[in-house]
């Protein structure tokens, strides 16, 4: 078994904002991401994948198929865009960054041919990032 | 869903390397410079990483600004422009980095219980990281 990284970035705008909450608890609890004026973030994307190598070709997977995949379904999509009006995840669930890991995952899951997906990682800051593993 | 969310934090200390344990020649033999007899210093970069499920009401794992709260007040605090040595917690341990990840995660197994903390890892340099789990 071996797992390959392949990494790449996005960048787009979010707010945090739950209709449930009162507007007080949403300050209180999401603090300046509640700013339904929105801001954004640089994001670095790393999806994990791992097989057997395949003995023809030496590969884990084809990286330019993981390209190709990682381009349509996330770069596309989220990249220069405002996740809470325009992702579609988000027009019900709070684009945070451990919902974000987990639409990537679902988003990938079935698309990989040959490897399994093993990990997302999502980094919203240098400092800060969640790893999304598949687990319920 | 059960998600891993992974904080990274500063701080700078310094320390020696020195055992009571070794005579002076086998001290200086394990440790090397690290035994120089004034110390040195390290910026360290801490990386907390917690679990648990997605609160579906707020997107989170636990509130950010408590864990970095947490972190702030029991490790930062703590070990910032401090000199390990002279810290009760390496009274008898030696300050390695391997000790001081050991003495990080129970700490913050102690004060932060928000999430399952799953790990911590610790960079002295970036050649050298560590980590620990329990």
């Amino acid at each position: 078994m071996v797992y390959l990284t392949r990494k790449c970035e996005f960048s787009a705008s979010h707010y945090y904002h739950n209709p449930e909450f009162t507007d007080e608890e949403n300050a209180r609890i999401f603090g300046k991401c509640a700013n339904l004026n929105g801001h954004g973030h640089n994001y670095t994307l790393e999806v994990t994948v791992k097989g057997d190598v395949d003995s023809r070709t030496g590969f884990v997977v084809d990286l330019k198929e993981l390209k190709e995949i990682l381009n349509r379904e996330v770069i596309e999509a989220l990249d220069h865009r405002h996740l809470n009006k325009e992702v579609p995840e988000f027009l019900t669930r709070i684009p945070t960054t451990e919902n974000l890991a987990i639409a990537i995952w679902n988003r990938l899951q079935n698309k990989l041919t040959r490897a399994k997906l093993h990990r997302v990682r999502v980094y919203e800051l240098p400092d800060l990032f969640v790893d999304f593993y598949g687990e319920p | 869903m059960k998600a891993h969310l992974t904080r990274r934090y500063i701080f700078s200390a310094s320390h020696r390397l020195h055992s009571d344990a070794l005579s002076e020649d086998e001290n200086r033999a394990t440790y090397g410079k690290c035994n120089n007899p004034y110390g040195h210093g390290h910026n360290y970069a801490l990386e907390v990483t917690v679990s648990g499920q997605v609160n579906p009401q707020t997107g989170m794992v636990c509130n950010l600004v408590d864990l970095d709260d947490a972190v702030r007040r029991e490790v930062l605090e703590r070990f910032d422009h401090e000199n390990l040595n002279q810290r009760q917690e390496f009274a008898v341990a030696v300050p390695t980095t391997e000790n001081l990840s050991a003495v990080i995660f129970n700490i913050l197994k102690q004060s932060f219980t928000a999430a399952h903390l799953e790990r911590i890892r610790l960079e002295e340099t970036m050649m050298n990281s560590f980590e620990y789990a329990g």
